[in-house]
Order: structure tokens, then C-alpha cells, then sequence
């Protein structure tokens, strides 16, 4: 009684019980700041009401202050084991009781403010994670516009790799082919998910529009080099494959060696051989690609620095001879992806030691068909030029240092209805382009390119000889006439070469290709053959012809390769 | 201190050391190293004698440096480099923009 009136003069509202067990269940009802607890009690004992109050508190702090006649040490030490947080002895003393209440209120509400920040961070984090997985989805839409899931490709990417700032792009090539790029930020986060955007938009916009890889990096490079600060970059390494010629063309900045296996069992380092991309100024970027030949069941693997930078639990790490080690003992290139992955898992002992790694691999494939139509999609417009022609010229240095196909292709995609062929079409124009820049141009003769010494020294010469175009030129005549419900192209490919004895050339050609399964030589002339409605040669040899009578696909044949 | 700095060659040259691991956390006392010593610094050597690990973010920070020493036109070596660390700054091809030895 004296209690209360102390209290309530202090300003609390006070709710009185007479027993423990009731103490417990109106602290349920009325969830007070603070209890006030006889150790002795009838029914349920202080100590053990005191318990179940904590209990029922749960993460909530309220101060309980055990009031006690005793005075035995032992007997006090028990209360406050039982969860009491302070004690008064009997008789009360008014200044004591409101000094202990306002302490004890004190840690009540920095204990309340902490909770509520920490509700407050949970919170944010997990809407955090919501809008990572958002982003994430968003990416993907964008990254995962190309051919990832085709069957020759395999990469393991941690699901939220973009955060981690690695990316995984692969594209077919329109003409046949494929295009791979593994990228790695520095830095994690958000700064790293927003760079690969733009990287993932230029990629694959690029390499629709027929741009080659050296052209895709350099655009990368700009882009990179204009919107990241200083200090931030993108190591990167990108994989270009020529089925048709039987080539791979590698660039490799900043990142750890990627691999050419071969099938018979040669391991070739594709080392970095260039500042990472973002680092230079455009004109100083060297976006030089190096050229390998490439058989089918060739593969070539990609990783991230997260891969040879794994430790076991002592602390060392796998390093590049651990790479090595596992790439030498393989039976065939096609375990490379699985033994490499093993290798990480058994090496880290963790599962989620693969969290910060990217790994792609990617087979080399045989000769693929160009790329079959793809569907028209609702959006396009019917209206566009069906009927016309045009000339374009590249002479002089502009032949070293010019890819016109993008170019060209554009031009004849404006034809409605045609995009949904942009693969042969632009098969057409870079077959007739390279035979009329390598063989006429540029003299080049590709029986050179029948031994692996020849082959080098094929990509030494054209370079050497690219150097020297005073005089030269490539003329492409195109011209487009309706012919519903397709239409007609016809593409004229002239040089200011020597030219070349067709007939003969052709005859050689058929019995090469019955002979000798490796020759990759005279296909173009050959393929061009296959895909076109006619083809002549005309003058001496150095103007190509070729005829293209072109339908939609039927609606069935779209859907098929809807794929 | 896992980072210090001091002039030579009588106060033309700035050598910044780094102790320990060269990665994110230096970032800030890196940075500090170089933009408080302005004034009359013309050259730059980072000596990585005591570095034992440098990560991607520590070849940002010698990119800022780069930048704030004048870009193209900064003169600024490289020194000591353990072979870890030096294989780490060949494979991004550093030598293409610092003098590395």
C-alpha cells in the first residue's frame, strides 16, 4: 500500500495482484514497462514468476525489480540469477525507489531504441535482397538475350554473380559461329551490376548487327572508359569462332589465362595480353585479336581470377599450376568444365567456395548452318525500301582498317520482311567481302592455310599486306526488287585484284572437298554456291554475282526455330 | 602503419610504401599518401617491398594515382614487387601504364 502511493505519486500507473501465478498471466494482458516483485508470494513463488515473465517478454526488455525483507547476500544473488534486474529491501526509501526506477527505465528504452533500429536494418536488408532479386531478373532479360543455354556452351556463374561484377555473355554469330564474353568488374555491388549493362546491351546489340569482335570490344572499351570513375575497370576475355574457316580468334584483358584444349590433347594458354577494358583512352585500346585454327571438339575455357585465387582451409591457394595440373590430367577437352568445377569443390572443402568464380566453357562445333530464320516478330514494321539499289566502295587504307559488313547488312535488313534471313544474307555479304579483301586484295592464297605453318604465317601476311591497299578497292553493287511475297537480292562484289581462274579453281575445289576432310580452303565460293539462287563470275575473276531469291518463313518454320 | 610516404631527391620524388595487404582498406590512407604531399612532387614510386597481397581494388587506387599524377604524362614506378604480386599486375598488363621493376 505504501508502494503504490509512492509510485503513483511519481506519476506511474500501478496494477496490483496478490499472487504469482496471477502476476504471470495479467503481465500477458497488460504487458507493463516495469514489474515489481515480491520474492515471497503465495501460490507461485517470486523467483519462479520472475522466470516465466522473461519468458513471455521475449525479446522485449523489462526491468524486474525483486522487493525483498531479506537481507542474506546469497538470498539476493538468488533473485537477481532468476532474472531479476535489481532489488529493494524493505522498509522502502522513497529516493532510492525513484533513482532505481529511472536507471532502470534508462536501460529499458536504449534497449527499446536498439531493438527498433535492428527491426529497422532487417528490414532494409531484406528489401535489399527483394530488389537484388528484381535487378537480378532485369539482367537477366538482357544478359541472357544470346545462345548461354545453347548445348556447346557451359558456364557456372554464382546466381547473383552480376553483384559480384562478373558477367557471362555468348551470342551466335549471324553469319554461323559463336561469341563469348566473360567479364569481371572490380568491385562488388551495385556500381559492378550497373557497368554490365551496358556492356550486355552492346554486345549483343553488336553482334546482330554482323560487328566482329574487335569492333564489340572497342565499343565496350569507350563505353567503359567514359561512364566508370577512375579506378574502376572490367577484365574481360572474348572468344570469337569461325566454324565455316576453322578458326578461333581470343582477346584476353586482365584475366587469368583461358584455355584452347585440343582434342589431341594439346593445352594451349590463351595468356592477357592487354589493360583491362575502361583502362584507355579509345585511341590507345588495342582490341587485336590472336588466331588459332580449331577443330570440332576443341574447347576453350574461360575463368575468373576468383578461380585460381581459391584456398583450401590452411590457406593456400589452387594458383594457376592447380589449373594447369587439373587441364593436363583430362582425357578429353569435353571434361575440362566438370573436372575444373571437382577440382575447386574438393580443393575449398565448402560448397560455397564456387560462389565467387566464373567458369565458361565453350566446344567448338562443325561446320554449323548459317543461321536459320528467325521469327519475324509482331512489331515489325511491313513498310520499308523493297525496291532499290545502291554502290559502296571501300578503297585504300579503309580496307585495313574498316569492317563495312554491318554496314551492308543494315542496308538490306531495312527490306521488310527480310531481317527474319539476316543470317544468310549476311553470310552472303562477309563470304564475298573476305574472298574478294583476302584472295583478291590482299593475294592470299588459301592452300597456305592447309598446314599449321601456313596457317600462321596466312594471318602474318594479311596483316603485313593490309598495310599496303594503296590502289585497291572492294565495290559492292546491291540491288532489291520486290517479288512478292519475298523478293529478290542481288549482290555484286567486285575487287581490284588479280582475280582467279574460276573454272579451275572450282574443280579443285570439288575434288578437295571429296579428298581431304581438313581443307578449309575455296568454301566460301562453295557455301555461296549452296545458299544462293545463282551465282557468276565475271571479268577475270575479280567480280562475284550472286542472286538471292528470298520467301517468310511459313509460320510453322518460325515457330521451330523459336529457339 | 601499413602506408607511409616520404620525399627524396630533394623532395621531387614521393615513395609511397605499402605494408601488408594492399586491397580496399588502404584505400583511404592510399589516397591521403599522395594528396597531401602535393606540391612540387614530380615523381611517384610505389614501393611494394612489404606488400604481400594486392587485390583488383588496389589496381584502381594506383589507376587514381596515375590520374591524379597527370595521367599519360605521370611518371611513377613500381618497386620491389614480390612475384605474387607482380604476376597480378602483368596479367592486367600494368606495364603498359606504370614502369614496373
Amino acid at each position: 500500500m505504501i508502494l503504490r502511493a509512492l509510485l503513483e505519486k511519481l506519476g506511474h500507473r500501478v496494477f496490483e495482484v496478490g499472487d504469482g501465478a496471477v502476476a504471470v498471466a495479467r503481465f500477458a494482458e497488460l504487458q507493463p514497462d516495469i514489474v515489481l516483485l515480491d520474492a515471497m508470494m503465495p501460490g507461485l513463488d517470486g523467483l519462479e514468476a520472475a522466470r516465466k515473465i522473461r519468458a513471455l517478454a521475449g525479446d522485449r526488455l523489462v526491468p524486474l525489480v525483486f522487493l525483498t525483507a531479506l537481507s542474506d547476500p546469497r538470498e539476493l544473488a538468488r533473485c537477481l540469477e532468476a532474472g531479476g534486474d535489481d532489488f529493494l529491501i524493505k522498509p522502502f526509501n522513497r529516493v532510492i525507489l525513484e533513482a532505481k526506477l529511472n536507471a532502470l527505465n534508462r536501460v529499458r528504452l536504449l534497449h527499446q531504441a536498439l531493438s527498433e533500429r535492428a527491426e529497422q536494418e532487417r528490414r532494409k536488408n531484406e528489401q535489399m535482397l527483394a530488389e537484388q532479386r528484381m535487378a537480378r531478373l532485369v539482367f537477366d532479360n538482357v544478359a541472357h538475350a544470346g545462345c548461354l543455354s545453347s548445348p556447346h556452351i557451359r558456364y557456372h556463374a554464382s546466381p547473383m554473380s552480376v553483384f559480384n561484377g562478373d558477367v557471362v555473355f555468348a551470342a551466335n554469330r549471324p553469319g554461323g559461329g559463336s561469341l563469348v564474353f566473360l567479364g569481371d568488374f572490380t568491385g562488388h555491388g551495385l556500381p559492378a551490376a550497373i557497368g554490365a549493362m551496358p556492356v550486355a546491351e552492346i554486345f549483343y546489340g553488336m553482334v546482330s548487327h554482323g560487328f566482329r569482335a574487335p569492333d564489340i570490344l572497342r565499343e565496350i572499351n569507350s563505353k567503359l572508359r567514359r561512364i566508370l570513375p577512375v579506378g574502376m575497370f572490367c577484365c574481360g576475355a572474348m572468344i570469337e569462332t569461325d566454324s565455316r574457316q576453322g578458326l578461333l580468334r581470343a582477346w584476353n584483358g586482365g584475366l587469368p589465362d583461358a584455355w584452347l584444349l585440343r582434342a589431341s590433347g594439346e593445352r594451349i594458354a590463351i595468356p592477357s595480353r592487354n589493360l583491362p577494358l575502361g583502362v584507355r583512352e579509345p585511341e590507345q585500346f588495342a582490341a587485336s585479336m590472336v588466331v588459332f585454327q580449331a577443330t570440332p571438339g576443341d574447347q576453350v575455357v574461360l575463368m575468373t581470377d576468383g578461380f585460381s585465387e581459391i584456398r583450401d582451409p590452411h590457406g593456400n591457394m589452387l594458383g594457376e599450376s592447380g589449373v594447369r595440373g587439373v587441364l593436363a590430367g583430362l582425357e578429353s577437352p569435353g571434361q575440362a568444365f566438370d573436372a575444373l568445377l571437382a577440382r575447386i569443390k574438393a580443393f575449398a572443402g565448402r560448397p560455397e567456395s564456387v560462389d565467387d568464380l566464373t567458369l565458361c566453357a565453350l566446344e567448338i562445333t562443325g561446320t554449323t548452318p548459317p543461321q536459320t530464320p528467325v521469327k519475324i516478330s509482331a512489331e515489325e514494321a511491313p513498310a520499308g525500301p523493297a525496291d532499290w539499289q545502291c554502290i559502296y566502295e571501300v578503297r585504300e587504307k579503309t580496307l585495313a582498317e574498316f569492317n563495312p559488313l554491318p554496314l551492308l547488312l543494315h542496308i538490306c535488313m531495312e527490306v521488310p520482311g527480310l531481317r527474319c534471313r539476316s543470317g544468310e544474307v549476311y553470310t552472303l555479304l562477309s563470304e564475298l567481302y573476305n574472298n574478294a579483301l583476302e584472295h583478291g586484295v590482299l593475294a592470299l592464297s588459301s592452300e597456305w592455310k592447309d598446314s599449321p605453318r601456313g596457317f600462321a604465317f596466312y594471318y602474318q601476311e594479311r596483316q603485313r599486306r593490309l598495310a599496303e591497299t594503296d590502289g585497291h578497292f572492294v565495290r559492292f553493287s546491291l540491288s532489291h526488287e520486290s517479288r512478292p511475297p519475298g523478293g529478290r537480292l542481288r549482290i555484286t562484289c567486285e575487287d581490284s585484284g588479280d582475280g582467279f581462274d574460276f573454272a579451275n579453281h572450282s574443280a579443285r575445289v570439288t575434288e578437295r572437298s571429296t579428298g581431304q576432310a581438313s581443307s578449309y580452303a575455296g568454301r566460301g565460293l562453295e557455301l555461296l554456291r549452296r545458299m544462293a539462287t545463282g551465282l557468276k563470275v565475271h571479268g577475270r575473276g575479280n567480280q562475284v554475282e550472286v542472286i538471292y531469291d528470298w520467301e517468310p518463313p511459313r509460320r510453322t518454320e518460325g515457330r521451330q526455330t523459336d529457339e | 602503419m601499413p602506408i607511409s610516404a616520404h620525399r627524396i631527391e630533394n623532395g621531387q620524388t614521393l615513395v609511397i610504401a605499402v605494408e601488408g595487404r594492399f586491397d580496399f582498406s588502404s584505400h583511404q590512407a592510399f589516397r591521403d599518401a599522395y594528396e597531401q604531399a602535393d606540391g612540387g612532387v614530380e615523381r611517384y614510386i610505389v614501393d611494394l617491398s612489404d606488400t604481400t597481397y594486392l587485390d583488383s581494388s588496389a589496381l584502381g587506387m594506383l589507376l587514381l594515382l596515375r590520374d591524379h599524377a597527370g595521367g599519360d604524362a605521370a611518371s611513377i614506378s613500381i618497386e620491389n614487387c614480390n612475384s605474387d604480386v607482380r604476376r597480378i599486375l602483368s596479367i592486367s598488363n600494368f606495364e603498359q601504364l606504370f614502369s614496373i621493376c
